[in-house]
């Protein structure tokens, strides 16, 4: 086994050998740009983006392969769905449904729109990070243009039901945009089964490359249209103008392809591990929370845990070696614990002690045990340093006490 | 982020951790911070009360590796001193000795209240103390002033 231990999946995953092989001719030989329509070296690039484009389409589950516009990762295509739908669907409606634990890429561009005259509806999610269909359904109104979800939440794992909120979003005639970064490939995603209408997706979180990514746009039943953001070359059928990114997008392609045939396999292995890392450090360890959702209702390879009494980035400093994050203030300049778990209610001196474990294919059952261990020991020794555990265990209520915040 | 080396080695030997009788009149407890906020620390300090000397200081702390690191260094720093030269303990120097970042001056802020709150809680005890004892010396004629104060 090699230190140091990579478990931090959802922040981004190393590129799969396969795809790095299929990417290598692209930056030498076949360096074409895809636009160039009047010699080979083009027409070889525009082959190999049509045919990605197409494994990518599989693997959402799409119609058409015209339905998938390259962009530069999952921000851009939130960015470009949201935007892009507010923009052209403005005269039909100004009302915008999210939740309040959606990534940032969501969230801020939302707050933008409100600036510009938008409404905007965050659904509050239960403790479990879950937003319902009748949630949805009581949130739209005859304004309302577009429902933005994820499918699943990159800190707690969280799975939406899209395909339930997707039979309510296609009855009321109202958009539905699915981010689905950190589902696709981990769990059942169809854009066609579950009426979903514009969709993003990421490369590198799925062991493709960094810096390409894709959006979902549906063409019929409903045909959406969305504004671009970009203009220049009128690349993506105008939705997107910029030279294709031709190895990156070889590489997502291959990736998708890799996705679709092995995803069931891996995620039960995933599973599997993460299951046997949750059981290690809740038989070993007292006042473990988990945060986010039980299993069906998560993706495979999250876990996400509070230690009581152990502040989150003390407890990543005493596992140096082991790759992994933390909702804790420590980790961001703002000083302010993870949005996601505050949204879920999670008490912020939890929210602060908060781990996020990130499997991956490429982890073995070997880390798992070796990160147990690791993080055992270590929460043992944070806590017989911790004053709040010496409370904890003399019986005094950590919540009676009159703190002086500062 | 990256850690100062000294972050480091304090964050992993950490100096007198542990706990004093909180109950013993010679000793301070300072317990600043809210677990809301991330950091929670208890710095005890145990004073000779006829030299004002600190003859031992002990710590606990929630909070980040600066956190653990800012506790400890002050422990070690007013082992030796009176109360009056610990007082004198400005966060500034705890940020030059550990190579604080910016982000983490919090720390070393809440240590020096921690160490200012410990002799506080000693000082407080020796006047109840010293109160105690002139009350029990005149206590025939306090009686009557009762309510005067």
């Amino acid at each position: 086994m090699k230190l140091p231990i990579y478990m931090d999946n959802a922040a981004t995953t190393p590129c799969d050998p396969r795809v790095v092989e299929t990417m290598l001719p692209y930056f030498t030989e076949k360096f074409g740009n895809a636009a160039s329509r009047s010699h080979s070296f083009g027409w070889v690039a525009e082959e190999a983006v049509d045919y990605a484009r197409e494994q990518v389409a599989k693997l959402l589950g799409a119609a058409s392969e015209k339905e998938i516009v390259f962009t530069s990762g999952a921000t851009e295509s939130d960015n470009l769905a949201i935007k892009g739908v507010a923009n052209f669907y403005a005269e039909k409606g100004n009302h915008i449904i999210t939740c309040k634990t959606e990534h940032k890429a969501v969230l801020d561009t939302c707050k933008r729109l409100e600036r510009q005259g938008f409404v905007v509806t965050y659904l509050q999610p239960d403790a479990h990070g879950v937003v319902t269909p009748d949630d949805v359904r009581k949130a739209i109104t005859d304004k309302t243009i577009l429902v933005s979800l994820m499918l699943a939440n990159n800190e707690i794992g969280t799975v939406h039901p899209i395909a339930e909120i997707g039979k309510v979003t296609r009855e009321k005639g109202v958009l539905l945009h699915c981010d689905a970064v950190q589902g696709v490939g981990k769990v059942e995603f169809d854009v066609e089964k579950m009426n979903v209408d514009l969709a993003s997706i990421s490369a590198h979180k799925m062991y493709g490359p960094k810096g390409v990514g894709a959006l979902y746009v549906r063409r019929s039943k409903p045909r959406v249209r969305i504004v671009a953001e970009m203009d220049g070359g009128g690349h993506e059928r105008g939705n997107r103008s910029g030279t294709l990114n031709v190895t990156g997008i070889v590489g997502f392609g291959k990736a998708a392809e890799l996705a679709l045939k092995e995803w069931r396999a891996d995620a039960a292995r995933i599973l599997a591990m993460r299951n046997r890392l949750f059981r290690s450090l809740t038989s070993q360890l007292e006042m473990v929370h988990l945060n986010g959702a039980e299993d069906p209702a998560r993706i495979p390879g999250n876990l996400n845990v509070s230690f009581s009494f152990v502040e989150g980035e003390a407890m990543m400093m005493a596992i140096k070696d082991v790759a992994v994050s933390s909702g804790s203030a420590c980790t961001s300049a703002s000083l302010e614990p993870s949005y996601v778990l505050r949204a879920l209610g999670v008490e912020e001196e939890l929210a602060h002690s908060s781990i996020r474990f990130g499997l991956g294919k490429f982890n073995t059952e070997d880390e798992v045990d070796y990160v147990a261990a690791l993080v055992v020991r270590q929460v043992e020794r944070l806590r017989e340093m911790s004053p709040l555990y010496e409370m904890h265990k003399e019986g005094i209520d950590i919540k009676s006490v009159t703190w002086a915040a500062h | 982020m990256a850690y100062s080396k000294e972050v480091i080695e304090h964050y992993e030997q950490p100096r007198n951790v542990g706990t004093l009788d909180k109950e013993d009149p010679t000793v301070g407890t300072g317990l600043v911070g809210a677990p809301a906020c991330g950091d929670v620390m208890r710095l005890q300090i145990k004073v000779n009360p006829e030299t004002n000397v600190v003859e031992d200081a002990k710590f606990k702390t929630f909070g980040c590796g600066s956190a653990i690191a800012s506790s400890s260094l002050v422990t070690e720093w007013v082992k030796g001193k009176t109360i009056d030269e610990a007082l004198t303990l400005k966060n500034s120097q705890i940020v030059e000795e550990l190579n604080l970042p910016p982000v983490k001056i919090h720390c070393s802020v809440l240590a020096e209240d921690a160490i200012k709150s410990a002799i506080a809680d000693f000082r407080k005890k020796q006047a109840e103390r010293n109160g105690e004892r002139k009350a029990e010396n005149a206590a025939p004629a306090a009686q009557p002033s009762q309510g005067g104060k």
